[in-house]
């Protein structure tokens, strides 16, 4: 077992873990975050991705034990002052969402490339969300998310909830 | 309470399912957690078709963690307990004394029971179709003992205190197999002389289903033109994204239990479990929770629900049994599956006279719940939007040692189909006709009174004509035909494809005698209530299963019109066996046509009620009242008025009420639908196909779908696009494949491309609305016709680009590697091995990710 220290969605947690432990689960399982969903446990669905220290991964492939100190956010930590994030309210805007299983996932990776790439193309969305499967939408309407999403994350202003 | 005089069926409301699902508070069964629960982890068969000769519990029964483990010999017992006998077997409180002087099924029996050879000669199955009356179905036990048939099948289960420790023990598990001969293949496993998968039955056949209506053998003779054609409908996975989940918890005070499962049928599988594990049914809750999709592979009852509910029962303590990704690819259904030999007899002008169909439909190794009934639903669809006057049916159901198959999204009318859309091209070819022509001559005059068909039910209304006259203009079809040519002119490498689909599908599913007739086992009807309660809000609870659909949002758009209320007044109940008891649940496209029509109905109903007691409020004839945007008013003096919340406040309050009328403002509605519904539709799919790397690509995709009267029509396109998509990953990407020892060679989401995002394209949807005679709001469905109506688009799209080099026929799925062989042998060039196809995932993501 090993003691390790992270800081999920702006709280502190101490835990005792397997080495083995998967980040994914540690957040599920051990801190009962219900907002981190998971597919396949093989870093193929992209359902697990949260932030780790800034930067999207799949919870999935992290071992708890080497997120110890790390930063970690999750769909539930991105609201800004009682706000959805833009990415959250443009989803619900273009329904980007329909049983909604993988919408964490490709919220969190949405918000990442948004990061990175503030301005991207149809195409660069495509791309940049190849890791995360959907099987409800068609994925056109999590791309229109995107881009409606953009200009309001570029002007770092939360749209108001409806 | 805010007036609500808009009108909010057709309009633009955002769903109300969201805030939750995009704030990550979804409430999933993996995140259910009660206190003391235990998790079952199951040990599957790695062989497809096997003799177990012994199995080894002890060192996992003594790993850390671990309360029990249970082979399929241990738990024979617990499939039949009689529902009579001992309901609260959980504490045994109820056996009076004498009844424990008689032995009276008291005692539970424990893992390690050693009684003496157990297996009743009732035949154990999930089955609710048996399709014919001489059906040959296996014994299907939740947990195998002497022999397994599927790569997959449970053999032993580990029930620990968490998952990790589950999986270790597991790992501990020591089975000695003898295997026996495997058949993968439907073709060879009807020869007489082939491995059979369950002995007993002494065939692999496991029914034959027939059809004919008209004078076959006749319009066959007398045609001028016939062609004839196979297709194959590959075996596809349908990746629910979320796996499937149960968690069982037993009620130690009434001997009951709630079962919460990742379910889209959570009223069928409270009758099927209360059936088959022997639990009185009103002792058993069953909760659907949010569930993560479902395409029809959670419609069914699973072995793990059983095994689950009776590990709770034997260990009075919750059982949480979640699927992994590996296991939902071998132990949650298959679909599609099934060889199609279809013939058509036309004129020279290109008139169908008649129509033949034989199909081979892979049914796996047992029955599930629907599986024999698939191919039925597409024995109605093969005619689609022709009409002709002679037409044959016949179908096997062939068992094989591989993974069973029912519904997948579609179910059996994908495949009918693609049969006659693909057919309909070669019909062109044959009379060197356009295919757009072909079609017209075959379509029905618009009708919009029930018309038969040449399968012998009735569609609705239809009006093919301006479907596809919109469709064509939509895509530019004369500006496609010349780019076309002149790609081929210059004999570009990229050649452009352009296929058609015109179809339709049954929805609304459905009639019960039509049931009944087809011997399905269940009944077709949907059930909604309308509750207004007394501070003017309204509670709806409906018996259909939302997983994706929007419900919540589209019911209460629909209460809300009928109500004169805001759909923000309107909360529906939905998916919980104690706040809604009655319902037929969510597939085949039935939900709005039967359920959301019931929710109609039932609120028609309040408002009846409450016109009487407006009346009387108002001291006016009930036949003066009008009712209008939420208020009631008398005729000719519009100032005499009480709105709908204060009618609700006084039916409660019921110091004021009619003579003789019962308190309350509340209906309920059974809709039992006369006749089922008929969406149609006409797509065009544009396809560019590089013909050096094989390599195609959707360029644009029109669809003009005819649904009827739509509610929410952005949910009405979101259940377009995914349907779409799901087809054109039928058509260009998806293939579940078995190797000869009957192992999954495709077992993962590496080997089985699941289109991403860069694979698939945009649509350009349109819509053309021809209401339903059959239902009061003239809806007709919509969350199939998608992926009923694309796959054949796409192929004929690849087909037609490829033409100029002879081909006229491709299989699906239309990857580069075969599209690059196609060319080669169309052109008498040696095409390598398939193998180099079997690459996977990482290869056709490259090239995906170029487009
Ligand atoms: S669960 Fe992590 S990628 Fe699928
Ligand atoms: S919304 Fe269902 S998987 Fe994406």
């Amino acid at each position: 077992m090993r003691r390790i220290q992270m800081t999920v969605d702006g709280r502190g947690h101490i835990a005792e873990v397997e080495p083995r432990l998967l980040l994914l689960h540690h957040l599920r399982e051990n801190l009962g975050i219900g907002g981190v969903h998971w597919g396949c446990n093989t870093t193929n669905c992209g359902a697990c991705t949260v932030l780790m220290n800034g930067e999207s991964v799949k919870s999935c492939t992290v071992l708890a034990v080497q997120a110890d100190g790390a930063e970690i956010t999750t769909v539930r930590g991105i609201m800004e002052n009682g706000l959805w994030h833009p990415v959250q309210q443009a989803f619900h805007e273009t329904h980007g969402l329909q049983c909604g299983y993988c919408t964490p996932g490709m919220i969190m990776a949405s918000v990442s490339l948004l990061k990175e790439n503030p301005e991207p193309s149809e195409q660069e969305i495509r791309e940049a969300l190849e890791g995360n499967l959907c099987r409800c939408t068609g994925y056109e309407n999590i791309v229109k998310a995107v881009q409606m999403a953009a200009p309001y994350v570029r002007r770092s202003e939360p749209v108001a909830a409806s | 309470m805010t007036e609500a005089p808009e009108k909010f069926v057709g309009g633009g409301v955002l769903r109300k399912e969201d805030p939750a699902l995009i704030t990550g508070r979804g409430n999933w069964v993996d995140n259910i957690r009660l206190p003391g629960m235990l998790h079952a982890t199951i040990l599957r068969s790695p062989y497809a078709h096997a003799k177990i000769t012994s199995i080894d519990v002890s060192a996992a029964r003594e790993q850390p963690g671990v309360a029990a483990v249970f082979t399929g010999k241990d738990l024979l017992e617990e499939w039949d307990k009689n529902p009579t006998a001992n309901p609260a077997a959980v504490t045994g409180y109820s056996l009076s004394l004498a009844e424990r002087e008689n032995g009276g099924a008291s005692v539970t029996p424990t893992a390690d029971s050693t009684s003496e050879s157990p297996v009743s000669e009732k035949t154990h199955t999930f089955c609710g179709w048996m399709v014919t009356e001489d059906i040959k179905v296996p014994d299907h036990l939740p947990v195998a003992v002497d022999e397994v048939n599927y790569a997959g099948e449970p053999v032993a289960v580990v029930v620990a205190t968490d998952r990790y420790k589950a999986q270790d023990a597991v790992d501990l598990i020591e089975v000695d197999y003898e295997p026996l001969d495997v058949v993968t293949n439907m073709e060879r496993a009807i020869q007489d002389d082939s491995p059979l998968v369950h002995e007993k039955l002494g065939t692999n056949k496991s029914y034959t289903w027939e059809l004919e209506n008209g004078n076959v053998d006749e319009a066959f003779n007398n045609a001028e033109v016939h062609v004839k054609e196979r297709y194959i409908q590959q075996r596809l996975i349908p990746n629910a994204i979320e796996t499937r989940g149960v968690v069982a918890n037993p009620d130690p005070v009434s001997g009951g239990y709630t079962v919460y499962s990742s379910t889209q049928v959570p009223h069928i599988l409270k009758s099927v479990l209360a059936t088959y594990c022997g639990i009185p049914e009103q002792r058993l809750r069953v909760v659907a929770p949010d569930v993560g999709g479902g395409f029809g592979s959670k419609l069914n009852v699973y072995s793990e629900e059983v095994i689950a509910l009776v590990l709770s029962r034997k260990l009075g303590l919750p059982i949480k049994w979640v699927e992994d990704r590996s296991e939902n690819y071998l132990a949650t259904i298959h679909g599609r599956d099934q060889i199609q030999d279809i013939e058509l007899a036309a004129t020279r002008e290109g008139k169908i006279l008649g129509m033949k169909v034989h199909l081979l439909a892979d049914m796996g190794a047992y029955l599930q719940l629907n599986g024999p009934g698939i191919p039925l639903l597409g024995a109605f669809m093969y005619p689609g939007v022709y009409t002709f006057d002679a037409y044959g049916f016949s179908c096997t159901g062939v068992f094989t040692n591989k993974t069973p198959t029912d519904a997948y999204r579609g179910a059996g009318r994908p495949e009918a189909t693609y049969a006659i859309e693909r057919i309909m091209d070669a019909l062109a070819r044959e009379t060197g006709l356009d295919p757009v022509e072909v079609r017209r001559r075959n379509f029905y005059e618009p009708f919009d009174e029930p018309t038969t068909t040449p399968a012998g039910i009735q569609y609705d209304s239809m009006n093919m004509q301006a479907a596809l006259d919109r469709v064509l203009e939509l895509a530019d079809y004369e500006g496609l035909r010349e780019e076309q040519r002149r790609r081929r002119e210059a004999n570009d490498p990229v050649q452009l494809g352009i296929g058609f689909s015109t179809y339709t599908e049954i929805c609304g599913l459905a009639p019960s005698q039509v049931l009944a007739a087809l011997r399905a086992g269940g009944a077709g009807w949907e059930q909604a209530s309308v509750r207004m309660l007394a501070s003017g809000k309204v509670e709806v609870v409906t018996g259909t299963s939302p997983h994706g659909q929007g419900h919540v949002t589209s019911w209460s758009q629909i209460a809300a019109d009928a109500l004169g209320v805001s759909p923000e007044d309107v909360e529906v109940l939905h998916g919980d066996t104690a706040t809604a008891p009655w319902g037929r649940d969510t597939y085949g496209s039935r939900s709005l046509a039967v359920g959301g029509v019931a929710v109609h109905l039932a609120a028609q109903k309040v408002v009846d009620k409450a016109k009487k007691i407006a009346a009387h409020m108002l001291e006016a004839a009930e036949g003066d009242m009008e009712f209008e945007g939420g208020r009631f008013s008398v005729a000719g003096s519009p100032e005499k008025s009480v709105t709908m919340p204060e009618v609700a406040a006084a039916a409660y309050l019921a110091n004021n009420l009619p003579e003789g009328m019962e308190p309350g403002l509340s209906e309920d509605y059974f809709y039992d639908p006369p006749n089922f519904t008929f969406p149609f539709g006409a797509h065009i799919c544009v396809t560019e196909v590089d013909t050096e790397t094989g390599k195609a690509r959707i360029r644009d995709y029109f669809a003009v779908d005819d649904c009827g009267p739509v509610i929410n029509p952005q949910i009405v396109d979101g259940q377009l696009q995914g349907g779409i998509a799901q087809g054109v990953a039928q058509a260009l990407y998806e293939e579940a494949i078995y190797d000869e020892d009957g192992n999954l060679t495709t077992g993962s989401m590496v080997d089985y491309l699941v289109p991403g995002a860069p694979e698939l394209p945009n649509y350009t949807l349109e819509r053309t609305v021809t209401p339903s005679p059959t239902n009061a709001m003239g809806v007709k469905g919509v969350g199939e016709a998608g992926t009923i109506g694309s796959p054949p688009a796409v192929i004929n799209s690849v087909i037609d680009a490829l033409s100029p080099f002879g081909v006229t026929h491709i299989d699906m799925p239309a990857s580069p590697w075969r599209i690059w062989q196609t060319i080669q042998e169309a052109q008498g060039r040696e095409a390598g091995s398939r193998e180099a196809d079997l690459s996977g995932r990482p290869a056709q993501t490259e090239e995906g990710g170029e487009a």
